[in-house]
């Protein structure tokens, strides 16, 4: 089994393991993520001194679980990362495919809409709109969602501009099909496995930002167990019990490279010689 | 050339004009601006006195045209929380921020422009490949995390480095470095793209049959042609690093101007807010008409875009 495969399969192994974590989390996790303990205050995880084996990753500052709240925190990222990507994808790919199908002036104005996107900051932006708005999971997806299109846009519209003028637009279009069903039965297909490989680099985005934006203290609201408010919560903590960071960081980071990494073997898989 | 400056000119004014009616527009999201600036226990009249005193009661074009006109002349509002000039609030932190970007910037260039050339120098091999995997790493590193390992382990347990503020300039060396994580991935595989597409064109083939160096075709010839895209994404990126800054600014606490904007935004400080959004989208659109202008200069087959 050669490199790429190998990291390839971890890819696979990682994201599906907290896929199956997240949708099963009521029936795996040993707690309750939210029963406070205050007798059982930051306990260590099981392998370090001091710890204890009904809490193999230790407790909180409050006493919960930290194994219980790392699981539902996958849900919380999981959900982030997929729904993110729905709502922008939605966007971006609407805005690219109808920029480099029609061109002209619809294009001239999808470039400025990308032109502008980009030049908004976007974590100071979206802080800003959550504050405004108030934190809550759905808040934080729409304006990651709103936020997040420029990738899809930039690649569907440089796609699609190559897909118009091969030979089966012109044929479907003499066989006298209408454009919307052009742009939805010949070249969506065509472009889609690019867009795959930029939705899972923009689910990663959204994961970290989310974790980023939750540790700043306005993304996911307390008690929910997201890993960045679980690093957030934790950071008073973290010169004598350092694990309470450590932990949720490295699953943030396994997770981000493992949904990477399968991006980088879909690209191998599906892009031929781009695939370089 | 002169069609074309002009042309990009136009368009990035008209790239600002839009952000400064969206960062208006975002501050006004939150319904009631006056509720928010009394705060509670404010009583009606308050509020209206408030409402009335920052023109809230205007219409909305009024207020958006007043303010507007106010930035285009540097006077970009009084903060609530500080009761001085937002202008001067910025100028004051803007070094701090300038210099953990431009920081950020130059490790990132000084890791990921070998790093490429190797690669690609060795592509398809171990070595290829590692690089690769580098680039992967910091691409999934959470910024705000490894800022925090960094504090715990550099700071507290070898104690080599001051673990926030900025009494000395060692106070910059974490920050920057987690800041050039960001950077590092996409520099990296523009430079080993660039390199191997600029390995493999006829001049290269040519400078070899003249007998040159291999030191000589790989830096003088082949760079200099790989170089160009670089230079225009490293403009972004910085763009990009000075946004990001406000996570790692937060982290070890340098009154930047990203601590300046979240500091401003947990307390509904909206005219720094709203500055601050302004100054670093325009930032962000002069960096970018800069590397396109840079690289029409270089490249004249850029001139017609």
């Amino acid at each position: 089994m050669n490199v790429r495969a190998l990291s390839g399969f971890a890819g696979v192994a990682v994201v599906g393991l907290v896929t199956a974590a997240a949708i099963a989390a009521p029936w795996i996790t040993p707690w309750d993520p939210f029963a406070q303990d205050l007798g059982a205050r930051l306990i260590p995880p099981a392998w370090m001194d001091g710890g204890s084996a009904a809490h193999l990753l230790g407790t909180d500052q409050l006493g919960r679980d930290y194994l219980s709240r790392l699981i539902y925190g996958a849900r919380i990222s999981m959900m982030i990362g997929v729904l993110t990507v729905l709502a922008s994808g939605l966007i971006g790919i609407t805005l690219g495919v109808l920029g480099g199908f029609f061109g002209g002036l619809v294009d001239d104005v999808v470039m400025f809409a990308i032109t502008c996107r980009l030049a908004i900051p976007l974590i100071l932006v979206a802080l800003t709109v959550v504050a405004l708005v108030g934190s809550s999971l759905t808040v934080v997806i729409l304006t990651l969602g709103l936020l997040l299109w420029d990738r899809f846009a930039v690649v569907a519209r440089t796609t699609s501009m190559q897909v118009r003028t091969l030979d089966y637009i012109a044929a479907a279009r003499a066989a006298g099909c209408s454009r919307t069903n052009i742009v939805l039965v010949e070249v969506l297909p065509n472009i889609a496995h690019h867009l795959i490989v930029v939705a899972t680099l923009e689910m990663a985005l959204a994961i970290l930002l989310e974790a980023a934006l939750s540790f700043l203290g306005l993304g996911v609201p307390p008690p929910l167990p997201s890993w960045g408010l679980m690093i957030a919560e934790g950071k008073d903590y973290m010169f004598f019990s350092p694990w309470v960071i450590v932990i949720p960081g490295i699953a943030l980071f396994v997770l981000v490279l493992g949904i990477n990494l399968l991006g980088d073997s879909l690209r191998d898989l599906l892009g031929g010689r781009a695939a370089r | 050339m002169l069609r074309f400056l002009l042309r990009r000119s136009l368009l990035a004014a008209l790239v600002c004009l839009t952000v400064l009616v969206i960062s208006f527009a975002l501050t006004r999201l939150s319904g009631d601006l006056a509720t928010a600036i009394a705060g509670q226990g404010a009583t009606a009249a308050d509020i209206a006195i408030i409402r009335h005193n920052y023109g809230l009661d205007r219409p909305l074009p009024e207020q958006f045209l007043t303010w507007a006109a106010a930035a285009a002349h540097g006077d970009l509002g009084r903060s609530f929380l500080y009761h001085e000039p937002v202008a001067g609030l910025i100028w004051a932190r803007l070094p701090i921020t300038l210099t953990l970007g431009l920081l950020g910037l130059g490790i990132a260039l000084v890791v990921a422009i070998p790093l490429g050339i190797v690669a690609a120098l060795r592509e398809g091999t171990a070595i290829d490949r590692a690089a690769g995997l580098i680039a992967v790493i910091g691409q999934a590193m959470p910024s705000f995390w490894l800022g925090l390992i960094l504090i715990i382990w550099l700071g507290l347990k070898l104690q080599l480095l001051p673990i926030s503020g900025l009494e000395s300039w060692q106070g910059y060396i974490m920050p920057a470095v987690v800041l050039s994580f960001s950077a590092i991935p996409s520099l990296m595989r523009l430079t080993r793209g660039g390199m191997i597409d600029a390995l493999a064109a006829d001049y290269i083939r040519t400078a070899r049959a003249k007998g040159l160096s291999q030191g000589s075709i790989v830096l003088k010839h082949a760079l200099r042609n790989a170089a160009m895209p670089v230079v225009a994404i490293a403009a972004v990126q910085l763009g990009f690093m000075l946004g990001g800054s406000i996570v790692i600014e937060a982290v070890f606490a340098l009154h930047g101007v990203g601590y300046l904007a979240w500091e401003s935004i947990s307390k509904d400080d909206f005219p720094v807010i709203q500055a601050v959004v302004l100054l670093l989208a325009v930032i962000y659109i002069g960096l970018t008409l800069a590397a396109d202008m840079l690289n029409a200069l270089l490249d004249p087959r850029l001139r017609t875009a």
